[in-house]
């Protein structure tokens, strides 16, 4: 320590430091509902001081929501349960609440404003000031501090943009500090940071659970969890299903592993004749596909991929979040992603030209995004003119609408997708998300695509209407139409796909036919791929 | 299931529902209230005008003032419609007037040849425009807000600060003029009167089929009665204005082309694939994109369409003025940024109807003539039509939110 008066002395020092072993942290019973979806339920943590406490758990289990009950972004009364941090129930009204008694949360996407300096971001919202004047000298003076603290040698006038992505992650930390931070929540820290940069990081983690800071690591990657986490909780579909405390003994990966994804495959998938892995003709290919980073030329997103979907067939592609999926279908889309595009997409063998979203529908592609509300509708216009969108050369002739057309084309896939509406002259900003996404599909089939890429096509939807998206994937499949799903549910990749690839970092780290893909073997090919 | 099989069977069984009378008008109160307040405003400077507002003189100069600001905002529905804005039609409108001025006065050009140079300067303007906003991905406001100085300052140096005219008066008629009279009626413009009853037919009978179409596919919304009602009261509207104006010197030139470019604007909005991707392009454009909307060619037409239209508007008001003068253009844009928003356009894209602007346009223009009328300064107008402005605005907000 350089400096006397550090924050983590001082935050060591005033608190009375409760002895190692106590709980910091009590959450018991949580339960958060979201209008025809549970969340949240029955889900308990318990965070002991001057711990490392890591929660894992699939995409959609209920991580961040946990984080957000307890940051109090969700307020208290918004949820069920019981919230005790440092021996006292605490109701928080919002972040500021949990911020005052030391529990800081840092998110997956940095929330710095990237045109101030280092000092200024630290101290945003917090600066030390008389009369309404900021202080600067005293704002440089404590930024130097912090950032000895964290190891970055920057000077506190730089601006955040000019720093990369690991650097900027330690400034967060540095920010974190600056407040009496007790409990530091880090989401997914170390997803966007290479080998050396994580590995400072997790030093940096150990370092401060030597000063008392309790933390809570979210994250999915395994070998990180084991290196530096004193306990485990793995969520699964909203609810605590393991504490694991490994002081008391090694922990397997595939211990974690069955934890994160053990549950039965219920009757919750259409029946379908699935393809044998020799049958049908391929439709459509990829050959050696590369991406480039749009903003981030020098950084390929998709690093050599080459793919095949056959008639009839249900492909999926599983991932974590980030691993290239998105911008490989959207690169493939016309080039609605990325930069510097290389390589081949053909159909039926023979090469096509991909290079406008036009071109690529007119080739018999359609892509439904994973967001439907800011890439797939017109929210304020209604049905009927959503689902022509795409095609309007069908309803029209010389370049005038034929509204009986129109209308007839709109009520045929609101009857054959069994969109709830009043009628097609609805907006659909006011239809339910399950609607919503049948309608981004009716437009997508009104297309006629040889092709559908499904980006998440059940996100934020309930379990009846996933059922239905279900059953129109494997009627189109039974039709012969070709589709690729993109999905980071697992379960619904299994249920659905007659072959899965695996991506993870640009690259698809494995393939299995359906019969012999199990979501062990999943998430192996990825945390695998992550210890190399 | 099929769900990818070729025809497409209208569905008759799917039945309109049945709504109330009340229902309806509560759904469609937005359509209906710009119309009802341009009614009332027009009866509330009837009667405070002792009657001069509507007399057949009084009628054909609101048209005359009022035409290059309805002209300009057909144009201005679609770029605010598209998510843009263009603050250099009033300052291109001057400059299109001025450079007619200088090349039929100064150099003698025939005017339909001026004319025509001129809507093309118009377009390449617009399109200069447009190209910065569409491909270099500038905020619109800024481009045409340099756009407002630039062309401001080149009308001023291509008159070197004076005022250039008279124009030759075959130009003057575009204003000044009016349809002639075959039939020689001495107190009744009959061809005039003529003219407006078989339009009030033809659209009656237009609206007719439009709505047969609508109940062929079980589309249709409108109670009978009301839709009866509604467009025997539009066909009367059309044959009195006409019958008023008749009385006077008839119908001017000026209306005409008003009236068949508000038709072919209402059309190419409702009915057209161009139309429709305009609105698609507003509403969301990154959804418009992944659609395959070429969006950014669609931006630059838009910007190339007001170009023109603020061309044929600066023509018109130099022909009106019968000089071109430095100052000519000066603030128009506000009017007709004012009429759309009054119209119902949405400031951030996507909303907006063609006969929503020109009912906007009418509103600010009645109160003009009426306030004028009533000497009320020009000061206390400009304070009366923003405050109108603003309000229109809230009611609007305020429907959407309900």
């Amino acid at each position: 320590m350089q400096s006397s008066d550090s924050v983590i002395d001082k935050a060591a020092d005033t608190a009375a430091a409760p002895p190692a072993g106590t709980a910091i942290l009590e959450m018991r019973g949580i339960r958060k509902t979201f209008p025809g979806v549970v969340a949240l339920d029955n889900v308990d943590l318990t965070v002991r001081a001057g711990e490392i406490h890591a929660i894992v758990g699939e995409n959609g289990a209920g991580k961040s929501t946990l984080m957000k009950v307890l940051s109090g972004v969700y307020p208290h009364g918004s949820y069920e349960g019981e919230i005790r941090f440092e021996g006292q129930v605490r109701h928080f009204k919002g972040i500021a609440d949990s911020e005052h008694i030391g529990i800081i949360i840092i998110h997956q996407e940095l929330a710095l404003v990237p045109l101030l300096s280092i000092a200024e971001n630290i101290f945003l919202g917090n600066e030390p000031q008389r009369l309404g004047i900021i202080d600067w000298a005293e704002a440089t003076r404590r930024t130097r501090e912090l950032l000895a603290k964290v190891g970055l040698k920057e000077s506190p006038a730089t601006l955040i943009t000019n720093l990369g992505v690991g650097k900027q992650q330690l400034v967060e930390i540095a920010k974190a500090l600056a407040k009496r931070v007790r409990l530091l929540i880090l989401d997914e820290p170390t997803a966007s940071l290479n080998e050396h940069d994580s590995q400072a990081l997790l030093d940096l983690l150990l370092e401060f659970k030597s000063h008392g800071i309790a933390c809570i690591l979210i994250s999915h990657k395994l070998n990180e969890i084991s290196r530096v986490s004193d306990a485990i909780t793995v969520l699964r579909d909203g609810s605590t299903v393991e504490s694991i405390d490994c002081k008391a003994g090694p922990v397997s990966e595939d211990h974690i592993i069955r934890a994160m994804v053990g549950r039965e495959l219920a009757d919750r998938y259409p029946p379908r004749a699935r393809l044998a892995a020799d049958a049908g003709e391929t439709v459509f290919e990829i050959r050696d596909w590369h991406v480039a980073h749009p903003v981030h030329g020098d950084r390929d997103v998709v690093k050599g991929v080459s793919l095949k979907v056959k008639r009839g067939e249900i492909v999926g592609i599983a991932g974590l979040m980030g691993a290239g999926r998105t911008e490989l279908a959207m690169s493939v889309f016309g080039r609605a992603y990325g930069q510097r595009i290389r390589g081949e997409v053909a159909m039926h063998g023979k090469t096509i030209d991909v290079s406008t979203i036009e071109k690529a529908i007119g080739h018999g592609i359609a892509y439904v995004t994973e967001d439907r509300k800011s890439l797939g509708l017109l929210l304020e216009d209604d049905i009927r003119h959503n689902i022509s969108l795409a095609n309007l050369k069908a309803v029209s002739a010389g370049g005038v609408i034929d509204p009986g057309k129109e209308f007839a084309a709109a009520a045929d896939y609101r009857r054959k997708l069994n969109i709830r509406c009043a009628n097609v002259m609805q907006q659909t900003v006011n239809l339910s998300g399950g609607n919503q996404q049948k309608v981004v599909l009716g437009k997508w089939l009104f297309s006629r695509p040889e092709l559908l890429i499904l980006d998440e096509p059940t996100r934020g939807i309930d379990v009846g209407a996933k059922f239905e998206i279900y059953s129109i994937m494997a009627a189109l499949a039974d039709e012969g139409k070709c589709i690729l799903m993109i999905s980071s549910e697992m379960p619904e990749l299994l249920g659905m796909c007659d072959r899965i690839y695996v991506m993870n970092e640009g690259r698809f780290v494995g393939e299995f036919a359906a019969a012999d893909a199990s979501q062990e073997k999943i998430m192996r090919a990825i945390v695998k791929q992550g210890l190399a | 299931m099929s769900i990818m099989e070729e025809k497409m069977v209208p569905k008759i069984a799917e039945a309109a529902p049945t709504r109330a009378y009340g229902g309806f008008l509560k759904n469609n109160i937005r359509e209906y209230g710009m119309l009802l307040s341009l009614v009332a405003i027009m009866a509330f400077f009837q009667y405070m005008t002792d009657g001069t507002l509507l007399k057949p003189l009084n009628l054909t100069n609101l048209i005359l003032q009022n035409s290059y600001i309805v002209i300009m905002a057909l144009g201005m529905l679609l770029v605010i419609v598209a998510g843009h804005i263009d603050l250099s039609v009033g300052s291109v409108s001057g400059f299109i007037g001025a450079l007619a001025a200088v090349l039929m006065v100064n150099y003698n050009w025939n005017f339909i040849t001026a004319s025509f140079v001129c809507l093309v300067a118009g377009a390449v303007i617009g399109g200069a425009q447009g190209w910065f906003v569409a491909w270099l991905k500038i905020p619109s406001f800024i481009v045409t807000l340099a756009g407002m100085l630039v062309f401001k300052g080149l009308a001023l140096a291509l008159l070197q600060g004076q005022s250039v005219g008279p124009f030759p008066e075959d130009f003057q008629l575009l204003s000044s003029g009016f349809i002639p009279d075959f039939f020689h009626g001495e107190t009744l413009r009959l061809s005039s009167l003529a003219i407006g009853a078989i339009v009030a037919a033809v659209l009656f009978a237009f609206k007719l089929r439009e709505r047969a179409g609508h109940v062929r596919h079980a589309m249709e919304e409108e109670p009978g009665a009301f839709f009866l009602a509604k467009n025997i009261a539009f066909a009367a509207v059309i044959v009195w204005f006409c019958w008023m104006l008749a009385s006077y010197k008839g119908l001017p030139n000026v209306l005409v082309v008003m009236f068949v470019l508000m038709l072919v604007y209402d059309f190419a909005t409702r009915r057209t694939t161009v139309g429709r991707r305009i609105y698609a392009l507003g509403g969301n454009a990154k959804a418009a994109r992944l659609s395959g909307v070429k969006t950014e060619r669609l931006a630059f037409l838009t910007f190339v369409n007001m170009g023109v239209l603020s061309a044929l508007a600066g023509l018109v008001f130099a022909a009106r003025l019968n000089t071109a003068t430095p100052k000519a253009g000066l603030g128009f844009e506000l009017d007709v940024i004012a009429a759309c928003f009054i119209g119902g356009a949405s400031a951030s894209g996507g909303v907006g109807k063609v006969l929503g602007a020109v009912i906007g346009a009418f509103v600010m223009g009645v109160m003009n003539n009426g306030m004028s009328i009533l000497g009320i300064g020009i000061d206390y107008q400009q304070v009366i039509k923003g405050i109108v402005l603003l309000a229109a605005v809230c009611v609007d907000v305020y429907n959407k939110n309900k």
